[in-house]
């Protein structure tokens, strides 16, 4: 049996014609996606409803403003969100401004090679099934990571996290980005 | 380009990129990531895994008019925040961090140098200048120490940090770094304590010697 070709993700698709085209109907398209599971993540540090809807409004006009930052070769939409997210919540909530690593020289292209994008997405869909998979104590201590939780003793010992499970999909990811990121220099 | 070879761990740019790092920590990390190729690999894929939690998040009802609100906003006019480039050896986050101004240096003595970027509650980061052979300055030892070399190069027991490279050493590390022959090394260097010098003097008065 032939099997139709995959295609590139709806929320992929919405964010490029953002980008490409301020499409306001793709944005809403990715509010509507995007805004609860903010909301739900934001408040798991414990912000409160209220604060956790301006954090959420201000991701989305970010998302919006700085569309044409985002690289579908190289990032995941919700690996873009997710950092806009957490600068935003660092900013609100410690009043710090995170510092970032220099942007690329490159600006994304316009024409995307869909192959490269359905790659990214393949490879994340894994990392989200492989933390899908793990031991809930040990899904939690990843949570906590990427919800900028870790403590200082944590850090410092740097034993606090059970990545090894989740490193070798990583370290694809991280291979695949590298390879790119090298052709782009 | 010169070849990079000490890397923040993976631990550490997990810690980065999941936003857990005290302010001079994550300078420092962020920074390295502008000169490594291969740490900016990880740190996006950190970013991938930090996108799958938020997918995976539980939703939370969103308020009836927080979309109209949004739309409505999208072309109310902003304030850009300046985006500040690589100026000389510096990178981007470090030249934000100098407010895209020149180091003011501070002079140690014995030709060393400092220009301290912040000092505060959750540690200090500082620009360093130390002219070949002088030792760098002893960082306080109470917890976790990073060095981002942005110029020259230091050796110390360990072995030695090149253009890029990125000790991190925390109280359990004894060791004595002294800048090579050559240019001046010029380093950036993050505590997570408040800035010490006890040890500073004697160090400084060391002859220097090459491994
Ligand atoms: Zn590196």
């Amino acid at each position: 049996m032939k099997q139709s070709p995959p295609q590139i993700s709806a929320l992929t698709a919405s964010m490029i014609a953002v980008r490409n085209d301020r499409d306001r109907a793709a944005f809403a398209l990715l509010f509507d996606h995007f805004a609860p599971r903010l909301k739900g993540f934001i408040m798991r540090s414990g912000t409160g409803s209220g604060q956790a809807e301006e954090i959420v409004q201000d991701v989305m006009l970010t998302v919006w403003r700085k569309a044409e930052q985002f690289d579908p070769e190289r990032a995941q939409v919700s690996a873009w969100v997710y950092q806009i997210t957490r600068n935003r919540q660092i900013d609100v909530i410690r009043k710090e401004n995170k510092p970032l690593p220099e942007e690329l020289g490159e600006d994304p292209s316009a024409e995307p090679d869909a192959s490269q994008i359905l790659a990214v997405e393949q490879e994340a869909g894994q990392l989200k099934d492989a933390l899908g998979r793990l031991k809930p104590e040990q899904r939690e201590i990843i949570e906590k990571a990427y919800m900028g939780e870790l403590t200082h003793q944590e850090i410092s010992t740097q034993t606090g996290l059970p990545l090894g499970t989740i490193k070798s999909r990583i370290r694809l990811g991280l291979e695949k980005l590298r390879h790119e990121l090298k052709e782009l220099r | 380009m010169t070849t990079i070879t000490h890397h923040p761990s993976d631990a550490l740019l997990a810690a980065y990129a999941g936003g857990s790092l005290p302010q001079p920590f994550a300078l420092a990390v962020a920074a390295h990531i502008s000169l490594c190729l291969d740490c900016r690999a990880t740190y996006e894929a950190h970013l991938v895994s930090g996108g799958a939690v938020l997918e995976m998040s539980n939703t939370e009802a969103v308020s009836a008019d927080l979309k109209s609100n949004v739309l409505d906003l999208l072309d109310a006019p902003v304030a850009a925040k300046p985006a500040y480039q690589r100026s000389g050896v510096f990178p981007g986050p470090v030249m934000e961090a100098l407010k895209g101004k020149p180091p003011r240096w501070k002079s140690l003595g014995m030709g060393v140098r400092q220009s301290i970027l912040s000092d505060g509650r959750d540690g200090s980061v500082r620009l360093l200048y130390i002219p070949p052979g002088r030792a760098v300055p002893d960082h306080s030892h109470n917890g976790l120490e990073l060095t981002l070399v942005l110029q020259g190069s230091f050796s110390d027991e360990t072995g030695r940090f090149g253009v890029g490279d990125l000790e991190v050493a925390d109280h359990t590390l004894e060791h004595t770094p002294v800048a090579d022959p050559g240019a001046p090394c010029i380093c950036l260097a993050a505590t997570d304590a408040p800035l010490r010098f006890n040890s500073f003097i004697p160090r400084l008065l060391q002859p220097f010697f090459r491994i």
